[in-house]
């Protein structure tokens, strides 16, 4: 009885999935699915190395501050980085005194409440505040950048797929669009507000290039500040704002492994030796 | 690993003392490792509970004083506890001077209390060391005790004016933190 | 344990003693897991995977416990808070990457044993109950993964929430307000977070019950073996204390090198970014995707397209995806082949390879996006599904010849010579 209902279920199940398969294949014979602007133009991140990279990947300290300097000179004037707090950025090498000074210079202030009315206020930041967002909400980002939301910066290397790279091909990626694109799909052309970048999804940002040209900032290091150069450290610096903890990872990543293996290596051998002599 | 079932090709106990002990060594070597690593695991997982990164940053707090009258005192947060910071009138310095200090509980005089030149403003944590209620006496209108201090109510301390424990079941003065001027009218606690 | 040369346990010292005669814990302990559990002699490293999936369940049970003393089920705060964990909550960012990764370690064990079990008949006579209430396992483990998915409220969590009690939404009549029950709420929120952590919090205890009734199960029969055949003699078995004690033991040495490979270089490797973008209601992800380990049942759901007559497609689809687990249960009944292990049983073997092979493309079918070849090929893969437990494994338990057993698990490991007879290098434990 189980048998016959299974047989009948599973012939049920089978057979019209073998018929939808059937009309769909007709389908994709007779129509073909069109190739879409995103499928031809799109393009996947360059490749970026970084000192973070791979099982022993370290932050490079100095890199870090100038990406740092980037986003505080150019990204925050619209992205906040509402996860990282002042006293954060000790962990790049800045004193504590550096620290707070950055926090009270900060160009935004954080919102406060004046104590004496009550009204709602801003004052200087302090080391333990988070950074302040450019805008007061999303409604006021929005109407700041034509309608677009800036993102959070704070993990965004984390949030999009190819991680820095994605950050840093998106950032050198702005070009004019081929004309190869005009010709086959008018309808992906940039419209007004948007920028032609393969490195976006749908081709069309609305960022403008935010590093149209070298030497937009002087790093104090003496590093020559190109757009290329400018583009890796901030794509690092955000590799350590998404993950602060990453060079922590790694150096516990190999003590437990090491660990492990050691362990293991005795637990084979006790196992070995528990079992010597019984033939299984 | 005591009961550790040991036989060879005759199926008899192994009788050469040393490949045994050698073998016993092995399963002890090896179980010992795997205890050392589970001890270790134990770090991460009691050292979660202590105060993260964010709490600990909270550690400093500055306060604008200058509306504080004589015989007035405010209070104010720092690490999430209660502050009192009181100016006291030149009489309740004189009360909390008169008091010979060996009679007390807590030996100590207004001056080691306070900043020098600054006598008159009395900082302290509002948490009486008995049990750690707050006490009352810092707003207006509030009990201030049998000493014209503070008064715990929930088991009956008294404070005098310079914070000291007087009478009561608290053991220690009120706690005065690490604090510094950073001008006339403005004090950094922490 | 009903075999005669069990061993028992023995007191040792007066403490124990005393014990033994009030609360005989260590007693049912020696039965359940040490000397006095007689095991065939002769498991493979594919019998490691029960406790190793205990041991996942242990992981995320203490992680769990761990992460709720920081996070908050609050929509307001629960993405925030699971990036104060990972931020500056001490070793927090190590116990949220083990909780996550843990999960997905969990799926792998856990799949593993189901197709031990699946390949070795494990779920026939006298077996049934331990594969019921394993299926059960399995079922109560997708629940509580998906709501610990919910919980970190990124952008998957919100949507996965939302598309998943949308398959409620495809029974006729009553499915909008059973969506709406579930979510309490027209759309994830709050109510829905909310009572997700609780039963997250819940369920893994449930779990853990079951698991006992599991391993209770087990013990009656005792635990099956690659050949299939039952234990007859004691030569055939060896006491679980030390010899599976010592390979569990090593067992789980490779599992946690392997999981901490994970945990510590690619701890991101097996979720997807979205769900580091906090839950945003106006807006779905461009390419939506369960958690990998739901992508086979996410491949079926999605295969169906064309209405049946006045069954919707998506209803069918809803249908179809429960089904493919529930016919599970049927399994001991459908394949009633007397043979248990499939290396005897060739024409089985075959299919179940094919079935192997399958799964695996409809794990990578269900995560790829809903478009053409994935579609067509996963009604192909679904359609084997199917066919495969409820046509092709009734028939071919029927028709298949199956290779000679061996008389017994000691033949099997010894060879003939030896069998039957207590001669030749058969365990004889020293005391």
């Amino acid at each position: 009885m189980i048998r016959i209902g299974a047989f009948l279920v599973g012939l049920f199940f089978s057979g019209w999935l073998l018929v939808s398969f059937g009309v769909g294949a007709a389908a994709y014979i007779s129509e073909p699915p069109q190739p879409t602007a995103e499928h031809e133009f799109h393009l996947h991140p360059k490749k970026l190395a970084l000192s973070s990279d791979g099982p022993m990947g370290k932050f490079d300290r100095q890199q870090l501050q100038r990406g740092f300097q980037v986003y505080k000179e150019v990204c925050s004037a619209c992205h906040s980085m509402r996860l990282v707090a002042f006293r954060n950025l000790t962990e790049l090498g800045y004193t504590e005194d550096e620290v707070k000074a950055i926090a009270a210079n900060w160009p935004t202030q954080t919102p406060s409440i004046d104590p004496a009315t009550g009204e709602p206020t801003t004052r200087p930041s302090i080391a333990s505040d988070y950074i302040p967002s450019p805008h007061a909400n999303e409604t006021a980002a929005r109407a700041a950048n034509n309608n677009a939301l800036p993102p959070d910066l704070s993990l965004i290397t984390k949030a999009r797929h190819g991680g820095a790279a994605y950050v840093y091909s998106l950032l050198t990626g702005y070009q004019e669009p081929p004309a190869e694109l005009a010709k086959k799909f008018p309808d992906a052309m940039p419209g007004p507000g948007l920028n032609y970048n393969p490195y976006f999804a749908n081709l069309n940002i609305a960022m403008a290039n935010p590093l149209g040209s070298d030497g937009i900032v002087t790093y104090s290091d003496g590093t020559n500040a190109t757009r290329e150069q400018m583009a890796k450290d901030v794509a690092a610096f955000l590799v350590w704002t998404a993950e602060p903890t990453l060079e922590k990872r790694h150096q516990t990543g190999w003590a437990v492994l090491i660990f492990l293996i050691i362990a293991t290596g005795l637990g084979y051998m006790a196992y070995r030796n528990v079992w010597a002599g019984v033939k299984h | 690993m005591a009961e550790q079932v040991t036989m060879n090709q005759d199926g008899t106990a192994a009788v050469e003392s040393d490949g045994v002990r050698r073998r016993d060594f092995i399963n002890i070597a090896a179980v010992s490792f795997a205890g050392v690593g589970g001890a270790t695991v134990l770090i991460p997982l009691i050292t979660q509970m202590a105060p993260s990164k964010d709490v600990l940053a909270l550690s400093s707090t500055e306060v604008d004083i200058s509306a504080v009258q004589p015989g007035q005192a405010i209070k104010t947060v720092f690490r999430k506890q209660p502050v009192f910071i009181r100016n006291l009138t030149p009489a309740e310095i004189a009360a909390a001077d008169k008091v010979p200090v060996d009679s007390l509980r807590d030996p100590q005089t207004l001056e080691e209390r306070t900043v020098d030149g600054k006598t008159n403003w009395l900082v302290t944590l509002g948490v009486c060391t008995h049990l750690g209620c707050v006490p009352l006496g810092a707003a207006q209108g509030e009990v201030k005790g049998e000493f014209g201090g503070y008064f715990c109510p929930c088991h009956g301390s008294h404070y005098d004016t310079a914070g000291r424990i007087r009478k009561g079941p608290a053991p220690a003065n009120l706690e005065v933190p690490e604090f510094a001027f950073l001008s006339d009218t403005v004090i950094k606690i922490g | 344990m009903s075999f005669s040369w069990a061993k028992h346990y023995e007191p040792k010292s007066d403490l124990t003693k005393w014990l033994d005669e009030r609360l005989p814990l260590p007693r049912l302990v020696y039965g359940a897991i040490g000397g006095g559990y007689p095991v065939p002699r002769n498991l493979n490293y594919f019998w490691n995977f029960g406790v190793l999936a205990g041991i996942a369940l242990t992981i995320q049970i203490v992680t769990g416990i761990i992460m709720a003393m920081h996070y908050a089920p609050n929509a307001l705060v629960a993405f925030d808070s699971t990036e104060h964990i990972m931020r500056d909550v001490n070793w927090g960012w190590m116990l949220r990457y083990a909780h996550a990764n843990g999960a997905s370690f969990f799926f792998i064990v856990v799949y593993i044993h189901i197709f031990r079990g699946l390949y070795f008949s494990s779920y026939k006579a006298p077996r049934e109950m331990i594969w019921l209430l394993g299926l059960v396992i399995f079922l109560l483990m997708m629940a509580t993964a998906f709501m610990g998915y919910v919980l970190p409220w990124g952008q998957m969590s919100f949507w996965g929430a939302k598309v998943i009690t949308g398959l409620f939404g495809a029974i006729p009549l009553v499915g909008e307000p059973i969506q709406q029950w579930l979510l309490g709420g027209f759309a994830p929120d709050n109510a829905a977070l909310n009572r997700f952590f609780s039963l997250h919090y819940l369920l893994p205890f449930v779990i853990a019950g079951v698991v006992i009734l599991h391993i209770w199960a087990l013990h009656i029969p005792g635990s099956s073996n690659p050949t299939g055949v039952e234990v007859k003699q004691e030569s055939d078995t060896v006491p679980f204390h030390p010899y599976y004690t010592a390979k569990d033991g090593f067992g789980l040495g490779v599992f946690l090198i392997l999981f901490c490979s994970v945990l510590f270089f690619a701890p991101n490797a097996l979720g997807h970014p979205d769900n580091y973008i906090p839950a945003n209601p106006l807006s779905t992800p461009a390419h939506i995707v369960p958690e990998w380990y739901f992508w086979p049942f996410y491949a079926i759901l999605r295969a169906f397209t064309f209405d049946f007559f006045i069954v919707p497609a998506k209803l069918l689809g809803v249908l179809a995806m429960f089904a493919s687990i529930l016919l599970l249960f049927f399994l001991p009944w459908l394949d009633r082949s007397p043979v248990r292990s499939g290396n005897y049983r060739p024409l089985f073997r075959t299919f179940f390879i094919i079935l192997v092979l399958d799964v695996l493309l409809l794990g990578y079918l269900g995560g790829a996006p809903a478009e053409e070849p994935y579609v067509m090929l996963s009604q192909l893969a679904s359609a084997y599904y199917f066919a495969h437990f409820l046509i092709i494994l009734p028939i071919i338990s029927k028709i298949e010849k199956p290779k000679p057993l061996p008389f017994s698990i000691t033949e099997s490991v010894l060879g003939k010579a030896s069998s039957g007879t207590a001669g030749g290098p058969v365990l004889q434990p020293a005391e």
